[in-house]
């Protein structure tokens, strides 16, 4: 039996780690789907940065980091920054994304400013480093309840609103005449966006999480046509990378981070070369027979 | 053909009457005072040069966009916002065609409307969705992306899409924009069969040329209505010169 499966069955902290890593990465590869529908990248990555600040006030507020200060600041912080993104985009000439890349680095920027305000006998207890790129293998029980919780919220709104969320990202003025409370839908899928980073967020870091919530969805997307194809091979996707590259990073002393977003972007770039329907490779054959 | 026309499948008279429609866009008039009165079983062609405001009145009557004033009523019933017997087919441009769904799960999307958010897919959900797909002619392409499909197949899978909902009126933008003779014959043989069911339908369109051969109505516009009427009562020289040359104001 290879050392690392012992390890596995045998130490119980890895096991957490590695069932954590299994939900986070199904959620966060099922709901990658919508971000890639909505064309939501580029707010993802302004939330990632904006989630900085929330996790500095939770452990002031708390006192200390664990999964709940950290999941409760962060997405304070986020709410704060989707709203104020948009109420700027409202009242001025800029576009959301405009006004997003001006708020998430401010926001960073603050984040950075609050911490060294963090007392100092809770800022021995962790680093900036924990913040950025989180620690798949020091995850406690709290940690993996909110991702559960998260989970199975994101996961029953995303299945039972799927008519809704499908109509609305497809045609928005179609369903908004079809009687779908479209904004309401819109904020819906915003917040579901943040909870799903936010439970990444202890475990990927805050840099890295954007990978989780967009490269399990942009891949599939090369893959198939269809929506819910993406969004369930996405979660597995999701899982399978997760878990996978927690336990080359147990194996290797590589972050665990790194390791999970790494093996995502090779088996995206596999797909975009290879994918029978979109991949690079076969695209002259498809050329061809479309001019046939 | 206008006038007292009865449905073909349901024997009743479905008469649409769209009168005194404005529509404003921030404060600029897209469409004012525009009207026209007509029923089930009639191909009717929406005119007019450019920024006349065809597209807006086919969405305003969707329900698309906001009237300032004005009122529709179907079948003698006023109609605030959507209709579930209305369906709006958009222009090409503003379809995302890179969107993941096949011809098939388009066509799905037309029972949303009657399932609404909750309900579960029943038998005679894919019974509609079959019957769609086949007196569209979209047989061997139901799991083609909708972006590996002709400019024709692509309005056809649309139109499949308004039948499945069951639409008793569609509003189609330009349907025949882009498409080569052969499938805008095509086209044109299954709206009038659509028409001769019953249906209604009211359609954007650019070609002057084409509008006796397609249509048996013509509403000629530019921000109001120039003329309206069967295409041998207003399709004449004069209303369309009214209406192109001048400037949309």
């Amino acid at each position: 039996m290879p050392a690392w499966i012992h390890d596995l069955l045998s130490v119980p902290s890895l096991a957490r780690s590695l069932l954590a890593a299994l939900i986070i990465g199904f959620t966060n590869g099922c709901f990658s789907a919508y971000v890639v529908l909505r064309r939501g990248a580029l707010v993802a990555g302004s939330l990632s940065h904006a989630l900085l600040p929330g996790i500095v006030l939770g452990v002031m507020v708390a006192g200390k980091l664990t999964g709940w200060s950290s999941f409760l600041g962060a997405l304070f912080a986020a709410l704060i920054v989707v709203l104020a993104s948009l109420a700027v985009s409202r009242v001025s000439r800029l576009d959301q994304g405009t006004s997003l890349g001006v708020i998430f680095t401010v926001a960073f920027a603050a984040g950075l400013i609050l911490f060294n305000y963090i007392p100092g006998e809770v800022k021995s207890q962790v680093k900036l480093e924990d913040y950025l790129f989180g620690d798949l293998l020091m995850l406690d029980a709290s940690d993996v309840w909110v991702a559960f919780g998260v989970g199975m919220v994101t996961l029953g709104l995303c299945t039972a609103l799927q008519r809704t969320f499908l109509v609305t990202l497809f045609e928005p003025s179609v369903a908004a005449a079809q009687g779908v409370p479209v904004r309401a839908v819109q904020y819906l899928i915003m917040t579901l966006l943040v909870l799903v980073m936010v439970s990444a967020l202890r475990a990927v870091g805050c840099m890295l999480s954007l990978g989780l919530v967009v490269a399990p969805g942009a891949t599939v997307f090369l893959l198939t046509n269809s929506t819910r194809a993406m969004f369930w091979w996405g979660g597995v996707l999701g899982a399978v990378c997760a878990a996978g590259g927690m336990v080359i990073a147990h194996v290797t002393n590589l972050t665990a981070g790194a390791a999970i977003t790494a093996l995502l972007g090779a088996v995206f770039l596999l797909a975009l070369v290879f994918s029978p329907k979109s991949g690079l490779l076969f695209r002259r054959g498809r050329e061809r027979a479309a001019a046939r | 053909m206008s006038g007292e026309t009865h449905c073909g499948h349901c024997a009743h008279h479905h008469e649409l009457e769209v009168s005194g429609v404005t529509v404003r866009y921030r404060g600029h008039v897209a469409l004012e005072d525009a009207g026209f009165a007509t029923s089930c079983g009639n191909c009717v062609a929406l005119v007019g040069p450019n920024g006349a405001g065809k597209s807006t009145l086919l969405k305003a009557i969707a329900g698309l966009v906001p009237r300032s004033a004005g009122t529709i009523r179907w079948r003698g019933t006023g109609v605030r916002r959507w209709h579930r017997e209305f369906s709006y087919l958009p222009q090409r441009e503003e379809v995302d065609w890179s969107f993941p769904v096949t011809v098939r799960g388009l066509v799905e999307m037309g029972r949303y409307s009657q399932l609404g958010w909750w309900r579960r897919w029943r038998a005679v959900d894919d019974e509609q969705v079959e019957r769609a797909m086949e007196v569209m002619n979209l047989g061997g392409l139901e799991k083609r992306q909708i972006s590996e499909l002709s400019g024709g197949q692509q309005q056809r899978a649309f139109i499949a899409r308004a039948i499945a909902s069951e639409a008793h009126v569609l509003l189609l933008d330009e349907p025949f924009t882009g498409l080569d003779r052969p499938a805008q014959d095509n086209l044109s043989g299954l709206l009038r069969r659509l028409a001769g069911e019953g249906r209604l339908v009211i359609a954007s369109h650019h070609d002057l040329n084409t509008v006796p051969a397609l249509f048996d109505e013509v509403l000629i516009l530019n921000r109001r209505t120039v003329a309206f009427g069967t295409v041998a009562e207003a399709f004449k020289p004069a209303a369309l010169e009214a209406a192109y040359r001048a400037r949309p104001a």
